[in-house]
């Protein structure tokens, strides 16, 4: 037998197409439909790879807000270092990409018809979908905290209104007022983002309120970077800054809004400012759609991040329980890129491939002095594991030239991760 | 007919690398989180795309043993064998 080259590519053509595109979706000559509910880090990542893997995907992103507030950075405009315009996007560039933006919020999931239904009372269908909804608050978890309390004790853990006024009531607040930081036990988003505020509203006190006091009371004895931080705070503001362990009666009990008390175990602590970050749970579409668990956030397969409690749907970012990744923005974009390769792959009706992670995340101490966290992922007896040997923090005894450069960085991958989101 | 066979099976691997390097391998995407996928973003941190394949192998080699000073890329370089690297530094060298 003798194939010319001229059959041989033909051949080898049909067979690609076959090989590629062997699922239902596909052959029925049906665009596949996927839609990505919540347009942040996890969210916007996912439906611009989605796009790009494969124009043929129909992506339909459904965000409730036309404008995208960003929370890494916000402590520093908590801080008074930078404005929130500087956090916030648009989804122009997104929708330009060819996805269609859905502006609404996801109420229902039927997962055996496989649609969401919005508050509006659209109806969207769908291949797979894909569940980005960020962190909701857990309201009434800590007595006292509603949202009316949240009104006067700001949680700032969303970014936004409730930044600004965390900001407002610290520059309304008197020389020699008492500031206090209530932080939650784990999980929670942003690991090290309390620390990091602690830290720029110590800088915003020293610089301008130097006779004020900040305390931490805190659920956990021990936090994301802690001996980075505990060796700042030491350098930067001593005497300024006491952070108060779950041991030593750092566990908050109950708040009373009214008067700006923060109870604990050992005693009371009436606040001029107070900043409750309360307990958190995946965003509120994760339980209608069935895809959280008793503790309130996602299981997933650390391969597709397909939900482990429903067939075709997947839970990405803040939301997911991703084992050892912890919840921020970078891991948020990583795992929105597997989980857009693999849902190209499923579609497909093609096996995902076992996929690696990156975290990396900056904290800011001050304006010139930042530590990072970084760390490898893969999947490892069903969850995501850190590759072994790979990780960790900022060296504890980095010269100040390395801190500089690594604040330096921080402002560099918050533009080049919103630059892909966004622009 | 046995060149035209030879012929054959060489445009089969062709072929096998064109789909392989459509699609970013493992570890690959997450890159972009810090090293600017754009070319509109301004960072100290290079651009991946278009880099010769062995200066990424290189440096990620010297991240690894510390010959090279870094901030995180230590950290990173660690977590990714030599085979992981090679791919992920082909990838990103027929990237534009």
């Amino acid at each position: 037998m003798r194939v010319s080259r001229r059959e041989f590519l033909k051949l080898g053509g049909a067979a690609t197409s076959a090989a590629l595109f062997p699922c239902p979706t596909f052959a029925q000559g049906a665009a596949p439909r996927v839609v990505v509910v919540g347009g942040g880090f996890a969210g916007a990542s996912c439906a611009r790879a989605l796009r790009q893997a494969d124009p043929r995907i129909a992506v339909t992103l459904v965000e409730a807000n036309a404008t995208f507030t960003a929370c890494p950075f916000s402590n520093a405009v908590i801080g008074g270092l930078r404005e929130l315009s500087a956090q916030q996007f648009t989804y122009e560039r997104v929708a330009a990409d060819g996805i269609a933006v859905a502006r609404g919020t996801a109420t229902a999931v039927d997962a055996q018809a496989r649609s969401v239904t919005l508050a509006d009372g659209t109806r969207l269908p769908y291949d797979r979908l894909v569940l980005a909804p960020g962190i909701d608050i857990r309201w009434g978890a800590l007595p006292g905290y509603d949202e009316a309390a949240a009104a006067l004790m700001p949680h700032a853990w969303r970014a936004g209104e409730q930044t600004l006024l965390l900001r407002r009531q610290l520059e309304a607040m008197p020389d020699g007022g008492l500031v206090v930081i209530s932080a939650p036990a784990n999980p929670f988003r942003c690991p090290p983002g309390p620390y990091e505020r602690a830290s720029l509203i110590a800088h915003y006190l020293k610089t301008k309120k130097p006779k004020s006091k900040l305390i931490v009371l805190d659920a956990k004895d021990a936090f994301s970077k802690q001996r980075l931080f505990q060796a700042a705070w030491a350098e930067l503001y001593p005497g300024l800054l006491e952070w108060v362990p779950l041991s030593k009666g750092g566990n908050v009990t109950s708040v009373d809004a009214a008067t700006g008390t923060l109870v604990t175990d050992f005693g009371r602590h009436k606040a001029a400012v107070a900043n409750v970050i309360p307990p958190q749970k995946a965003g509120r579409i994760a339980e209608a759609a069935g895809v959280a668990d008793r503790s309130g956030w996602c299981p997933i397969d650390p391969v597709t991040f397909e939900s482990k409690l429903q067939a075709g749907i997947h839970v990405i970012g803040d939301a997911a329980i991703a084992g050892a990744m912890p919840k921020s923005a970078f891991a948020a974009n990583s795992q929105a890129k597997t989980c857009a390769a693999a849902v190209v792959r499923l579609l497909a009706g093609g096996a995902p491939s076992a996929p690696k992670l990156i975290n990396t995340c900056y904290s800011l101490v001050a304006p010139d002095y930042g530590i990072s966290v970084a760390g490898v992922y893969q999947p490892s007896g069903g969850q995501l594991a850190d590759v072994p040997g790979s990780g960790g923090v900022s060296p504890t005894d980095a010269p100040r030239a390395s801190r500089a450069a690594e604040a330096v960085l921080a402002e560099a991958w918050f533009r080049t991760i919103t630059g892909e989101l966004f622009g | 007919m046995r060149r035209t066979l030879a012929a054959a099976i060489g445009l089969v691997s062709i072929a096998a690398a064109a789909a392989a390097s459509a699609e970013p391998p493992a570890g690959a995407a997450a890159c972009s989180g810090c090293h600017p996928a754009s070319t509109r973003v301004t960072s100290p941190v290079p651009r991946l795309a278009g880099l010769d394949q062995a200066a990424i192998v290189r440096a990620m080699q010297d991240f690894r043993s510390g010959t090279r000073a870094a901030t995180v890329m230590d950290r990173i370089a660690k977590g990714f064998t030599e085979a992981e690297v090679q791919a992920i530094a082909a990838w990103y060298a027929t990237q534009r």
